[in-house]
């Protein structure tokens, strides 16, 4: 939704620190006109599916409706956030929503670096390489997540069978899913496994406008490839990097159809983006799940205020 | 569906003209003995003729689906033009055809225009567009199939049928009538409806020596540990006990059937006294936990009703937990195990109070209050539930009726002797979850059980703590209800 906003063009009437020593002629006072004519179906769209449904939310929020009902709804302050803080199922979704998104991310950051340098460097088949890594990206998670529950089965999964009779690590099999200690786990490897290759993916294009003459300069200074990672490849890397974060982040503190696939709403894995479902669907208390939603807005708008600050230090 | 290739013999022909159903066992006897054929070979005929007859797919070969369809006395034909859309079975549901046919002869019955709705396919979310068009008052759709949980959801939004259908309902099992009963409104018509089962792998049992299927959870427990310590020798997934332990409304059914059958209640009493936290609930949740270690796979704890179909089916257990469907599914023709699956009451707990329970499930009708044909609406729902159709739902795809007449029916003990077997479990064995008394808040207090049991069944709190937590729980549930 913010993406809308940020790419919508916005009507620069003139470069500031010279529009006013020129004087304000008709015709440019026809060209903004036309660029806010131009711009104006975007806004409408934006306002349509992001603007309206967000205050909506925010006035559902304070009130006790019922999904469902025809009963008039009532106005409950701050009720509805009052119950979230006491609910024991929604603290631990928040803790869930958390592991998930801090460990997914560095997993796939750390992997997402290590996959683009290797397809940066040159070797033969790099574009079959590149084309195939995407497929698990490609995969609708609904369908992947749905694979990987077989793949995890304790008696008929791939996993056990590798493990337990191929190598010999474990000495029977588990049940990744089903096992409390376990199934975080194994939920966020899957995540990992899907999300990487758009990590890696966005990094490329950052290492790929990293210019080549930088190394040979370093290389012929003496320092190792180990330096230049760290010296040049990591800094020049940051904006790209930045980028990938914020994409990803946003998209893991969302998250739902990996966990909802694989566990539905059970206690162990619940994470917000399923209570907020649970509660406001299964359960038709609209008003606190809405209360729920507007929480997980408030937590992402934070995210991007912290994010864009990093990306604005970076520039200055 | 059956090849015609082999009729050129006569040997064939019977064996294909068998498979239709037209004919009678003795029929085939007198004509395979006047052909000159063994004993065994006429009894393969014969069971063949009765696996096809059991399979979900009971029309005749060169007849329409519908085909046992009687329309009803007494419809009403000064209605010409209207139209009623009716939201029934998924759109790619084998029922689909058959409640296509019904409409049509309806429609020529009556002059009523009818228009099929395909649901959506998940209960839950089938409920959850309901919600958004009967909150929204829409008038799109006229008739609604409701699951038995919710009248208390929908109520608000229904024709009470008590005012044009009374005579109709005295016909259908009282429990399911009154489960469809809201503050003496009938909310939904009863269309045809499911109960919990134990199946079993008869060849198993007679195999490691036991002589009846489990009477007790203890005898359960017993006969599963013994089978599948012999047969995993062989088949290292074969496991002894298989159920619904995910947290979804499945374990709902699972858990109320173990609380129940040992005196531990029904989870909230009609009169609204919340009853999880006893000692016999506790005893039963415990004794479930105790299986996932033991007879059953720890993966059972996401298990829904497909899965655990997919152990069973082919061969990879002893004993399941659930509904009437499963039962074609086992003995149709491709299925390694056709005559070996016994179908009967699910096990009884011990102590005070301990009887056979099976969750009551199934589907009514219910008419929209915002729908502008009602009276077209409720003709519809007088035929689509009437003995007539009941019975051809039955025959046709195997469903259980509502109504007790249509067990007794000849020709449905021929075609599905194995739903008219089940009339004890049906009429008034099975046990209603708490959904009157919950009204709209049903999901909820669902929830919040069917979440703590999986904690419990999971071992994240043992069988006390979750008790006290889901009483707890339910207990504000009713508050809110004004209990």
């Amino acid at each position: 939704m913010t993406q809308g906003v940020a790419t919508a063009p916005l009507p620069q009437p003139a470069k500031p620190g010279r529009s006013y020593d020129l004087p304000q002629s008709g015709w440019m006072k026809a060209r903004e006109r036309l660029a806010w004519l131009l711009v104006a179906p975007s806004i409408l769209v934006v306002v349509l599916v992001a603007l309206y449904p967000l205050l909506q939310s925010f006035r559902l929020s304070f009130t006790n409706a019922r999904f469902g009902s025809t009963r008039p709804e009532l106005y409950v302050g701050f009720d509805n956030y009052a119950r979230l803080a006491q609910d024991n199922v929604f603290i631990s979704a928040l803790g869930h929503t958390l592991v998930f998104t801090v460990a997914s991310v560095a997993i796939e950051t750390i992997l997402g670096i290590a996959v683009a340098l290797i397809i940066n460097s040159n070797f033969n088949g790099r574009g079959v390489v590149r084309t195939s890594m995407l497929i698990p990206w490609a995969i609708p998670t609904v369908v992947s997540s749905q694979l990987w529950r077989f793949m995890y089965n304790q008696d008929n999964g791939v996993i056990n069978d590798v493990l337990v009779n191929r190598l010999g690590i474990l000495s029977s099999p588990v049940a990744w899913i089903a096992n409390p200690s376990t199934s975080l786990s194994a939920i966020i490897a899957v995540d990992v496994w899907k999300t990487t290759p758009f990590m890696a993916l966005l990094l490329l294009a950052g290492l790929q406008i990293i210019p080549g003459d930088v190394y040979e300069a370093a290389t012929v200074d003496g320092a190792s490839k180990w330096q230049q990672f760290w010296q040049i490849t990591l800094p020049l890397l940051k904006p790209a990097l930045l980028v990938a974060l914020i994409f990803r982040t946003l998209d893991a503190f969302r998250v739902f159809d990996v966990v909802f696939v694989m566990k539905g709403a059970a206690l162990d894995t619940i994470t917000l983006a399923i209570y907020a479902r649970q509660t406001m669907i299964d359960e038709q208390y609209l008003g606190r799940g809405a209360a729920a939603s507007v929480f997980i807005f408030f937590c992402i708008a934070l995210l991007v205020i912290v994010y864009s600050r990093l990306v604005r230090v970076e520039e200055t | 569906m059956h090849g015609h290739d082999s009729s050129s013999s006569p040997v064939g022909r019977l064996v294909a003209e068998s498979l239709t159903g037209h004919l009678s066992r003795r029929e085939i006897m007198k004509r395979g003995i006047a052909l000159g054929l063994s004993g065994p070979v006429i009894g393969m005929i014969l069971s063949a003729q009765q696996r096809s007859a059991l399979a979900q797919d009971a029309t005749p070969a060169g007849q329409e689906v519908g085909w046992s369809i009687v329309v009803p006395e007494g419809l009403r034909t000064d209605l010409p033009g209207a139209r009623v859309r009716a939201v029934l079975t998924s759109s790619a549901h084998p029922d689909r055809p058959w409640q296509e046919a019904a409409m049509r002869i309806f429609s020529e019955a009556t002059g009523i225009t009818t228009e099929f709705v395909p649901g959506e396919e998940s209960a839950t979310d089938r409920l959850a567009i309901y919600n958004q068009q009967l909150g929204a008052q829409s008038s799109d759709n006229d008739i609604y199939q409701i699951d038995v949980i919710w009248p208390g959801i929908v109520a608000q939004h229904a024709v009470d049928l008590n005012q044009s259908l009374a005579d109709l309902a005295a016909l259908h099992f009282p429990a399911i009538v009154e489960n469809n009963s809201v503050d003496g409104a009938l909310v939904g018509m009863p269309w045809y409806t499911d109960a919990g089962l134990l199946y079993y792998r008869s060849d198993l049992l007679e195999e490691y020596g036991f002589e009846n299927p489990p009477e007790t959870w203890d005898e359960l427990q017993e006969q599963a540990q013994a089978i599948q310590d012999g047969e995993s020798a062989d088949n290292a997934s074969f496991r002894g006990f298989v159920w619904q332990g995910n947290a979804y409304e499945g374990l709902t059914c699972n858990a109320l059937e173990w609380q129940f059958s040992s005196g531990g209640g029904r989870i909230i009493e009609p009169d609204g006294t919340v009853t999880v936290n006893n000692p016999q609930a506790i005893a039963a949740f415990d004794r479930a936990r105790n299986w996932v270690e033991t007879i059953s796979p720890e993966d059972v704890t996401t298990f829904n009703e497909p899965s655990s179909l997919n152990a069973f089916a082919p061969g990879n257990a002893a004993f399941m937990r659930n509904w009437p469907y499963a039962y074609s599914v086992t003995q149709a023709p491709d299925s390694p195990l056709v005559g070996m699956v016994g179908v009967t009451q699910l096990p009884m707990g011990d102590g005070e109070g301990a009887t056979h329970a099976a969750t009551l499930g199934g589907w009514q009708l219910m008419v929209s209050n915002y729908s502008q044909n009602q009276e077209a609406a409720i003709e519809f729902v007088k035929y689509m539930c009437s003995p007539e159709l009941e019975k051809a739902f039955t025959i046709e795809r195997s469903h259980s009726p509502t109504i007790s007449a249509v067990y007794d029916d000849p020709e449905v003990i021929e075609l599905q002797e194995f739903l008219a077997r089940l009339k004890p479990v049906f009429e008034g064995g099975a046990v209603a979850r708490p959904s009157t008394v919950t009204a709209d808040l049903y999901n909820s207090a669902s929830i919040a059980y069917h979440t703590r049991v999986n904690q419990i069944l999971t071992g994240q709190i043992d069988g006390a703590a979750g008790a006290a937590e889901i009483e707890a729980e339910l207990q504000d549930i009713m508050a809110e209800l004004g209990y």
